[in-house]
């Protein structure tokens, strides 16, 4: 299967201490792959370089490999605001710009010299709609994103990102500070993603990685312990720390 | 004591001294306005003033003031901007940094007579702009600078770091993060910072006595041509503005009515800068609702 992105003994470092311990990972295409781990373990860390966001913290260093389609992102070479137009990222709290939905949406297109309104409209739509949001948003367009709900602000956020038509979609906790039927609801969009894009997502629950992953990386202190399809991992992990980790016996 | 009877005790002080600073800014906007406003007519407004004979109005101070608030306001706006968008977006957290601060934070308590006579030396005497407008928009830059630095600094800051990861995360460069996102948003916090610094700018008499003079020549307002001497645009000459002429009159007036001349020009001053105080409330709020698309 092809992989779109792969981190080879990957490091980071804050200053002098090292956060992450030589990470051995790919995200095959059109999957969605699971971080998993308890509190500190160092998921978010590493979703985070995936696509360089840790740039905007000092005194961060990365040694080893990730190769986007090949292309080691840490190249000097390497456009940054590419890669990011590539693998879009969603937060662990909606922040949707205090603007309407529907500049919310275009932002990223409009800033690249999109002017044609039809091909805006069109994309608007088509984004909010593969984000599962349209029905409760196609009457309000222009009104401010911050007067929906944290669920349909996150769902906006989504469907932001999706309107730059990336390759692959990190998510940091993207249902943690939402209530349970947002949640489903972001669940059940994710796995319509999975159809066009490949799909990173950190999560503190284990029931969500059990019903929308397919591959799961289970990760403590910094270190990648596990990696299996979810169904074999959850079912039968190979590593005793891991099946700890599953059945609440820490984090 | 009981805890209770300690609470109302506490809140009593606070009501009190809340009320002490509420009646002392009541009673002196009271008695400027009450002393001014009965002076204040069309005439007295745009007609020149008097030096000997009653009767002389505040026009030619009234627009100098404007003026001068508004050249001094493109001069030091933009430079402002930059070093704000710089401190909060750019500038790395080190001791450079923090001297850089500190020396704003310095020359914002520079009091401003010190502009004033820094601003006679450097630019009146040394660099021969005589006593003119454009020597005392220039000594305003000086004492407007720092504290516009810091609100646009402010401004930008206080826009959560949640946008830029969300305009970085797009595949927006930082300069279209900060120029598209940051600073839209910030907007209404930085037009407010302006229009408050108007306020102090058109109230500054200190450092314009010894910049752009204490006299007002007759302008021609026929006349918009900026190279003629008369003309009110011109930038070279001098021009007394109504803050330094309220100075000026209560130092050595000598018009018979100098005192009502005096009443009727605070009263100006101080409703101008009411109005800006307002219009930057208005206006901040009314941006902020149109940039985010509330009703």
């Amino acid at each position: 299967m092809e992989n779109v992105i792969t981190a080879e003994n990957m490091r980071l470092y804050y200053g002098e201490k090292e956060a992450l311990h030589g990470i051995n990972l790919a995200f095959p295409k059109n999957q969605i792959t699971a971080l998993l781990g308890p509190s500190g373990s160092g998921k978010s860390t590493f979703l985070r370089s995936l696509n360089r966001m840790n740039d905007l913290i000092p005194d961060v260093t990365i040694t080893g490999s990730v190769k986007f389609e090949g292309q080691d992102i840490y190249s000097p070479k390497m456009d940054v605001v590419n890669l990011r137009k590539r693998v879009g990222m969603v937060f662990q709290q909606p922040n949707p710009f205090p603007f309407s939905v529907y500049d919310n949406v275009i932002y990223g297109l409009k800033l690249e010299g999109v002017k044609d309104k039809k091909l805006l409209d069109q994309r608007v739509e088509e984004s909010l709609k593969q984000a599962a949001v349209w029905d409760e948003t196609k009457d309000h367009l222009k009104e401010s994103a911050l007067s929906f709900s944290g669920g349909q602000q996150q769902r906006i956020c989504i469907a932001r990102v999706l309107a730059v038509q990336p390759d692959m979609i990190l998510m940091d906790e993207p249902t943690s500070a939402l209530d349970p039927v947002s949640s489903s609801k972001i669940e059940d969009t994710m796995l319509e993603l999975k159809n066009d894009y490949t799909v990173a997502i950190v999560t503190h629950n284990m029931q969500q990685a059990a019903r929308i992953s397919d591959y799961s990386a289970f990760f403590l202190n910094g270190d990648l312990i596990e990696t299996e399809a979810t169904q074999q991992m959850f079912v039968n992990p190979v590593q005793e720390q891991t099946s700890d980790f599953l059945n609440g016996k820490f984090g | 004591m009981k805890a209770k009877t300690i609470d109302r005790i506490a809140t009593g002080i606070i009501y009190a001294l809340v009320s002490v600073v509420v009646l002392i800014l009541l009673f002196l906007l009271g008695f400027i306005l009450i002393k001014g406003v009965p002076h204040i007519s069309w005439k007295f407004l745009t007609s020149p003033a008097q030096a000997f004979i009653a009767g002389g109005g505040i026009g030619d101070q009234l627009f100098n003031s404007f003026y001068l608030l508004i050249l001094t306001l493109l001069i030091s706006f933009p430079i402002a901007l930059g070093a704000g968008i710089y401190l909060s977006e750019y500038a790395p957290k080190n001791w450079v940094t923090n001297l850089v601060r500190i020396t704003i934070e310095v020359l914002s308590s520079l009091p401003s007579v010190v502009v004033g006579l820094f601003g006679f030396l450097l630019f009146v005497v040394q660099f021969k702009l005589g006593f003119s407008i454009i020597s005392g928009a220039i000594a305003l830059t000086f004492f407007n600078l720092p504290l516009l630095t810091r609100s646009i600094e402010n401004s930008l800051s206080a826009v959560p770091d949640l946008q830029r990861e969300a305009g970085l995360s797009l595949g927006l460069s930082k300069w279209k993060t900060v120029t598209r996102v940051i600073f839209p948003i910030a907007l209404p916090g930085i037009i407010t910072g302006i229009i408050l610094s108007a306020g102090r700018v058109f109230g500054e008499a200190a450092a314009l006595i010894f910049t752009a003079g204490q006299s007002a020549p007759a302008i021609n307002y026929a006349d918009w041509n900026p190279f003629n001497g008369t003309s009110p645009l011109n930038i070279f000459r001098p021009a007394e503005t109504l803050a330094v002429h309220i100075w000026k009159i209560n130092t050595e007036g000598i018009m018979p009515d100098a005192n009502q001349v005096s009443a009727g020009a605070s009263a100006v001053l101080v409703i101008a800068v009411l109005v800006f105080n307002l219009l930057a409330r208005f206006i901040g709020a009314r941006l902020y609702r149109k940039i985010t698309a509330g009703k």
